[in-house]
């Protein structure tokens, strides 16, 4: 057996191994300088059935519609009315609502943990918007948007991040797994990227049945590089399945740069090459661009012209979830020179240039969604927070694991009754 | 329900009748996989269901078992009835993360939103000279993720029924198919003529619809001087060895492994007062571990003798030692021996 530092001898260089290492660690001057901002109609908008081959640059450019000055423009512009817009931004603004507020909830002891999506909003949002209502979401765990853009009851998400007794799913997940199968929102895993191959497998059964429904799926930039997502681009190119990839590059993976995903090299719109279907790389801050990117995929599945990878280009301002502290690998001040700005800020902006909305009308409706959230927040607290008593019947623990409780089980299930009976006496009841 | 006219079907055969039933009953059902489309499967186990059902309902995949997998949670979610091929069982591995994380607590981690319907088949087992990639038994791996059913048939007849059963299912399945045994029930004597399945009762098999209930085990020989707990080939070897030493053994062919039929172990052990249990799967933390460990907790009183186990050994499959390997007729006639001793 070779001895680990014995080498032959030989005059070559030696060979080094690359780590990748983000540009900025806490204490550095973040710029951004080296990203380059395409003008907004340097993109070209091809049409919703051209071959993948034929549109390769669109992986390596910008698809934008909204410039730095709020004005929308170019080949993409999706021409929305301004009702739609100010539903968009309505929307946007709850999310953001909802977020600080069950952020808040977190630290305060409420729940165990919270993921906010702040300066993500648009990717959940303004694609949601962008697709039929029976089309199926197969979200990762940033995409509250989606539930929100489908006007799910907020006090049902509430009750979920509280585990209380409104929580249908009784306190088995951890908070944010959301499900929602009436509002076409697949169960949310917590393993990375398993979704991708389940959304092509929802899309392929749609097809083979002649539905128009089409599927949607939303990974990390991280996550892509799990096995599942390649599984899934390789599905969904060999059967031509009617889905929508989104990658949302938000340049960090807890503390992990995209580097780590592979992102030195190439873009994540570029993996779509590779595998022969259609890639978009878009502003991920720019709501219009992530309409109008997720109008065109959703076009192209619907029509059977195949699947779309967009990968929504945008930074995530905020930590990972409450477990962690981006100060302590990234500098602080990182998310405020990001060079695509805020996608709130920027549809307010854009609304404004087109007189249909003012700065009041906008503290306004900050407020109204806040109360709102409030509100609703105090519904849900009624039914109980997470460590502060018990809010299911203790055998719910061992109900769904089979459609029929097995033997093993409901023997399993009485001893834990037992148990909980010696500790809390037989007329225990649910908080 | 059961349909009159029976046919001679060996495993393969009754296996492929239990899927054509089902895509003709059930406009949901689809099956896929490596090479079981046009070709028919490398065992042949699909051989003639694409042309008859249809390319959308019967379709080859691409060689990625996670995709397979996970494909198959997405089509259960939207309401179709998966029966995806994986090839062999050891290459099950890749697709294991859905499997264990996704389709098996789909319905707990959503609270019934969503089901996984699934009923993954796949052939395991030596036997066959498949070296260490193709001879695994992987079941004690199954038999350990919450959620999923494990079911390992051993004759033409129960492995149609019970693979009914299992696509009817509303939870995942793996189905473990005896890859050994697909063409003639084992003696356990590698270096004897095989012996067809047309000369076994069980191959008597009806052509139409008929289910055999999951978690129901299966009295193979009734006797009084010990209990043998086997599943899939080792049913077949321990028949052959108890006979030929003229032992009185009832055999419990288990049938499904999970749920597991417990009061049919508990009712025989504590009338036979032994048990012997034989799989092929390596010997540490096989399920013969969790089946002593049931067998000790609910019938110790009983015992006249230590629980005993006959397995593969804690190795790799073997290529060219495959026979040395394998819990043939002597590890079976010695264990017996011993445990009938006292």
């Amino acid at each position: 057996m070779p001895e680990s530092d014995s080498r032959p001898a030989s005059n070559l260089p030696p060979l080094s191994l690359h780590i990748p290492e983000p540009r900025y660690r806490p204490g550095d001057t973040p710029d951004f300088g080296n990203i380059e901002v395409p003008s907004v109609d340097a993109t070209p908008r091809p049409s919703e059935t051209t071959k993948p081959d034929a549109m390769r640059e669109l992986c390596y450019g910008l698809v934008r519609v909204l410039d730095f000055d709020g004005v929308a423009k170019g080949p993409w512009d999706p021409k929305l009315s301004a009702e739609r817009l100010r539903t968009m931004l309505r929307y946007m603004m709850l999310v953001r609502a909802f977020d600080d507020r069950m952020f808040r909830a977190q630290r305060q002891g409420k729940t165990s943990f919270y993921m906010k999506c702040t300066g993500e909003e648009a990717t959940s949002v303004a694609s949601t918007m962008a697709l039929d209502r029976g089309d199926m979401c197969f979200p990762s765990y940033r995409q509250q948007g989606i539930l929100i853009a489908r006007d799910y009851p907020l006090i049902q998400m509430m009750n979920q991040i509280y585990s209380n007794r409104g929580d249908h799913l009784l306190g088995r997940q951890l908070p944010i797994m959301y499900s929602a199968p009436e509002h076409g929102f697949f169960s949310v895993s917590g393993n990375l990227a398993t979704q991708y191959p389940q959304a092509v497998g929802w899309a392929m059964a749609s097809a083979s049945k002649g539905d128009t429904r089409i599927a949607t799926v939303w990974c990390g930039e991280g996550s892509s590089a799990e096995g599942d997502f390649h599984s899934a681009l390789t599905f969904a190119t060999v059967y031509n399945a009617p889905v929508i990839f989104n990658v949302v590059n938000n340049q960090w993976a807890i503390s992990s740069f995209s580097g780590f995903a592979g992102g030195e090299r190439t873009t994540f719109a570029a993996r779509a090459v590779g595998y022969g279907i259609a890639g978009l790389r878009i502003d991920g801050n720019d709501p219009l661009a992530v309409y109008a990117a997720t109008q065109w995929a959703a076009d192209r599945a619907r029509t059977n012209s195949g699947p779309t990878l967009i990968e929504h280009f945008t930074y995530r301002s905020e930590g990972h979830s409450t477990s962690d502290d981006p100060s302590a690998y990234r500098p602080s001040d990182e998310p405020t020179v990001w060079p695509f700005g805020d996608p709130i800020a920027r549809l307010k902006q854009h609304l404004e240039v087109l007189g249909e909305w003012d700065d009041e009308q906008h503290q306004v409706l900050a407020k109204e969604l806040d109360e709102l959230v409030k509100t609703t927040q105090k519904q849900s607290e009624k039914l109980g927070i997470l460590g502060h008593g018990m809010h299911q019947p203790f055998e719910t623990m061992f109900q769904d694991v089979f459609e029929e409780m097995p033997w093993h089980l409901k023997e399993q299930c009485a001893q834990m009754l037992a148990e909980q009976e010696a500790k809390f006496g037989p007329n225990w009841k649910p908080e | 329900m059961m349909s009159s006219d029976t046919k001679t079907m060996n495993m393969i055969e009754a296996i492929n009748s239990a899927m054509d039933v089902m895509l003709e009953r059930d406009p949901n059902t689809v099956v896929m996989g490596e090479d079981v489309g046009f070709f028919g499967g490398v065992f042949r186990a699909t051989a003639g269901l694409q042309k008859k059902h249809g390319k959308t309902r019967v379709f080859d995949t691409p060689i990625n078992e996670c995709g397979i997998i996970g494909v198959a949670v997405g089509m259960g979610a939207y309401g179709l009835r998966p029966v995806p091929e994986i090839q062999f069982a050891d290459y099950i591995y890749p697709g294991l993360d859905q499997l264990v994380s996704e389709a098996a607590r789909l319905r707990y981690r959503s609270a019934n939103d969503y089901i996984c319907p699934m009923t993954v088949r796949t052939p395991f087992g030596g036997g066959i000279f498949g070296g260490q990639t193709h001879s695994q038994s992987p079941e004690s791996i199954m038999t350990h993720i919450c959620g999923v059913k494990t079911v390992i048939p051993s004759n033409p007849y129960d492995a149609k029924g019970l693979l009914i059963a299992a696509i009817e299912d509303n939870d995942p399945v793996v189905f473990l198919e005896p890859k050994r045994i697909y063409n003639g029930p084992f003696s356990g004597y590698y270096d004897r003529p095989v012996e067809p399945w047309s000369k076994h009762d069980a191959s008597a098999v009806p052509e139409g619809y008929y289910r055999i209930d999951l978690g129901k085990a299966a009295t193979v020989r009734e006797g009084e001087a010990l209990t043998v707990l086997a599943y899939g080939t080792m049913v077949h070897v321990t028949k052959t060895i108890v006979e030929e030493m003229g032992i009185d053994a009832e055999i419990i062919d288990l049938r499904t492994l999970l749920p597991l039929d417990i009061d049919a172990i508990e009712t025989s052990v504590k009338k036979t007062g032994r048990c012997l249990i034989i799989h092929e799967a390596t010997r540490t933390s096989g399920f013969g571990a969790e089946l002593a460990a049931l067998v000790q907790e609910r019938c110790f009183y009983h015992l006249e003798a230590p629980v005993e186990r006959v397995t593969g050994f804690d190795t790799p499959y073997p290529h060219s030692l495959e026979w040395a390997y394998f819990p043939g007729p002597i590890r079976i006639a010695t264990a017996l021996t011993k445990i009938l001793k006292d």
